[in-house]
């Protein structure tokens, strides 16, 4: 008998039915709950005269409306304001915890879940956002889900799913000085496309992982559904357990020995099977940005935006023409010569403290230059900003022109006030380059955080190295 | 949920790979905490010329003529045809909300994103994933002769076109059920209650740190 991936593991062990040919039920351990994809299943719930399951399962927490700026005053879009007001009025009638906006804890739901402990190895996590594969980077099975799932598993603590195949990204090699995990799942992103990893659960592996702290693979994690994978998962290692320890809701005492003695089975087998495998070499990895419209539309920062009459396939070359069209960018432009009017350093993909480290490394006694309209920072959470300020972080991007913001998604989706004016150009720390996405008619270019501190300083895409 | 009938409609093509749902449907449309009127806002960005805003009146925003949505006899279609990694991205169901209030029953697309695929069978409408050189002959079959309309029958999976031409599909079984009976997803796990509570009782057992509530 071959042995078994971590994803099968995983799955085996929260089988409540298997699958009579048709989908299977499991269970799921967690779910994480925020304002835009969940008033519409609480309002299910009662509509059906329905109660949650298991209260202690869930966490809430509003994240994608708030704003950035001082909160003291509420949030000023009616709208916005509706849905948060939904939220708390949602955990206080059901009997949810929730880290409301004036929470010290609040923050964007994907660094707040491994933050708080509330994310485990070995659980099921889910969330109604994409995004939710962040979790996976500490060996548990989490993955966004729909709204209509968020009310399934509200009702039953359970979800109707097929499993998906079994792919490894093997990343092997030493990271050159500067180089982020941002770099190195952008660059996979390249390479397997944006619908490379659908169908499969994405297990990264290899010396480039093993090396990656726990942050740097919530980075890679977090970027596996722009690969196409609902999930992204990373094995537990010594320092999964280290990062667990002592965290608000991780298990303490014996729980915690017993805990740890499990979170060791959670590797896959060395005679695991994987449907599909993909090595790559990232020791002469150079510093990513995407110049289209999708993820996968990405260069390094030494190159110079292709012609779509080289495109692989028409589909490509269409898709191709139609980004630059939307980026307002021609075939042969140097990447580092592009010039950005705003910067945004957050979200869920490197709101974290190291991201924020790396960037005030760059940003450290400069300037951000004169044609920059804007440069927000924006911590993921509100313990991940109060340690950024313990750390003389803060100061360190006010003195250089930065705005130093309140925990949230901010502009990586702009559902709050922050975000690009129609035709501004932006080097984004988040995941999605999308028509619109961070602004209607806005252009974004996905970036490490040290490059968008470059871009910020230069005024165009730089080596962060050569500053 | 509405079952899922035998009907005809006409094919709307949208020819592009990597339709996202941010596309489909825009931020700032998300901020609703009702499950329907996004109809209007369907392919916001694509179909007007101005920018849309949460409430606003529709009826007289000026309208990008060349999108397929704003011109006969598409605007009254009810199958979208897509190519490759349709709707992608966010999570967001509200996508699949947009596409059942303007009424579209059904995808038609090279592949599917994941997530996507799964949110739309909860909501009636039916995902049909084809061989790309099918996607390739329909999106040319618009082309060269115009508009056309085809017969959607789940119960024998197949689409027929006008001149009789069939394209059978695959599409699991119990979702194929759950589509023509309208069978709501809750109400089927929560037959299985008793097995859910003996998976929490075991492995309340051997995980207690992950069932602190459930402990005795």
């Amino acid at each position: 008998m071959t042995g078994k991936t971590l994803y099968d593991k995983l799955w085996n062990q929260h089988l409540v039915r298997d699958a009579d040919g048709g989908d299977a039920l499991i269970y799921i351990d967690r779910q994480l709950l925020h304002e835009v994809t969940s008033p519409q299943a609480f309002a299910g719930l009662r509509d059906a005269k329905r109660v949650p399951r298991r209260l202690a399962a869930n966490l809430a927490v509003a994240d994608h409306n708030v704003p950035t700026t001082d909160r003291s005053a509420g949030i000023d879009d009616p709208i916005a304001r509706l849905q948060v007001e939904t939220l708390d009025r949602n955990c206080v009638e059901f009997g949810i915890t929730e880290f409301n906006m004036t929470d010290p804890r609040q923050g964007i739901v994907h660094v707040v879940g491994p933050e708080q402990g509330v994310t485990q190895p070995g659980m099921t996590i889910v969330c109604g956002d994409s995004h939710t594969a962040t979790h996976g980077a500490l060996g548990a099975l989490a993955f966004g889900i729909g709204t209509s799932e968020v009310e399934h598993v509200l009702a039953t603590q359970c979800l109707m799913a097929r499993k998906m195949k079994n792919m490894r990204i093997v990343l092997n090699g030493a990271l050159a000085e500067g180089i982020a995990s941002k770099d190195m799942i952008l660059a996979v992103i390249g390479e397997i496309g944006t619908s490379g990893g659908t169908g499969y659960t994405i297990e990264f592996a290899g010396s480039a992982v093993e090396n990656a702290s726990m942050e740097a693979r919530m980075t890679l994690c977090n970027m596996a559904i722009e690969a196409g994978a609902r999930a992204g998962i990373i094995a537990v290692d010594q320092k999964t357990v280290d990062y667990l320890r002592g965290r608000a809701y991780s298990p303490r005492g014996d729980q915690f020995d017993l805990a740890v003695k499990a979170w060791r089975e959670l590797v896959s087998d060395h005679d695991a099977v994987f449907d599909a495998e993909h090595v790559i070499d990232v020791s002469d990895l150079r510093p990513q940005v995407t110049w289209g419209t999708s993820p996968e539309i990405v260069a390094s920062v030494d190159d110079v935006i292709p012609d779509p009459a080289d495109a692989p396939d028409e589909g490509k070359r269409e898709g191709w023409s139609r980004a630059l069209d939307y980026m307002a960018l021609e075939p042969g432009t140097q990447i580092g010569s592009i010039e950005v009017d705003k910067v945004f350093i957050g979200a869920c993909t490197n709101g974290r403290i190291e991201d924020l480290r790396a960037a005030a490394s760059i940003a450290r006694g400069r300037c951000v230059a004169p044609n920059i309209k804007q440069a927000l920072v924006v911590p993921g959470s509100g313990l991940v900003k109060k340690q950024a300020e313990d750390e003389g972080l803060d100061q360190i991007f006010i003195d250089a022109g930065f705005e130093w913001r309140e925990p949230g998604c901010s502009m990586c989706l702009a559902m709050n006030a922050d975000r690009l004016e129609p035709g501004e150009r932006c080097a984004a720390t988040s995941n999605r380059n999308f028509e619109g996405r961070q602004g209607y008619g806005g252009r974004t270019h996905l970036v490490s955080p040290a490059m968008a501190a470059a871009a910020a300083i230069a005024g165009h895409f730089a080596d962060p190295n050569k500053l | 949920m509405k079952k899922f009938i035998k009907y005809t409609g006409v094919v709307i093509p949208i020819n592009r790979d990597n339709i996202d749902t941010d596309a489909i449907i825009p931020k700032q449309f998300l901020k609703s905490v009702d499950k329907s009127g996004f109809g209007d806002n369907l392919f916001d960005a694509w179909r007007y010329e101005d920018q849309g805003e949460p409430g606003a009146d529709c009826s007289n925003r000026p309208l990008n003529k060349e999108f397929v949505l704003n011109r006969k006899p598409y605007r009254d279609g009810s199958l979208l045809l897509a190519r490759e990694n349709f709707g992608c991205g966010s999570s967001r169901e509200h996508a699949v909300w947009a596409l059942r209030d303007f009424g579209i029953r059904t995808v038609i697309a090279a592949s599917f994103a994941d997530i996507f695929h799964n949110n739309c069978f909860k909501n009636g409408v039916l995902p049909i994933a084809l061989p790309l050189a099918d996607i390739e002959w329909l999106f040319a079959r618009d082309d060269e002769q115009g508009a056309f309309s085809m017969e959607i029958d789940l119960e024998r999976q197949a689409l027929t076109s006008e001149d009789g031409n069939v394209y059978r599909f695959e599409i699991d079984e119990f979702k194929k059920h759950c589509l023509i009976e309208g069978l709501d997803d809750i109400g089927l796990t929560l037959q299985h209650e008793s097995d859910i509570n003996a998976y929490e009782a075991r492995r309340a057992k051997e995980t207690p740190w992950l069932f602190p509530d459930l402990q005795l």
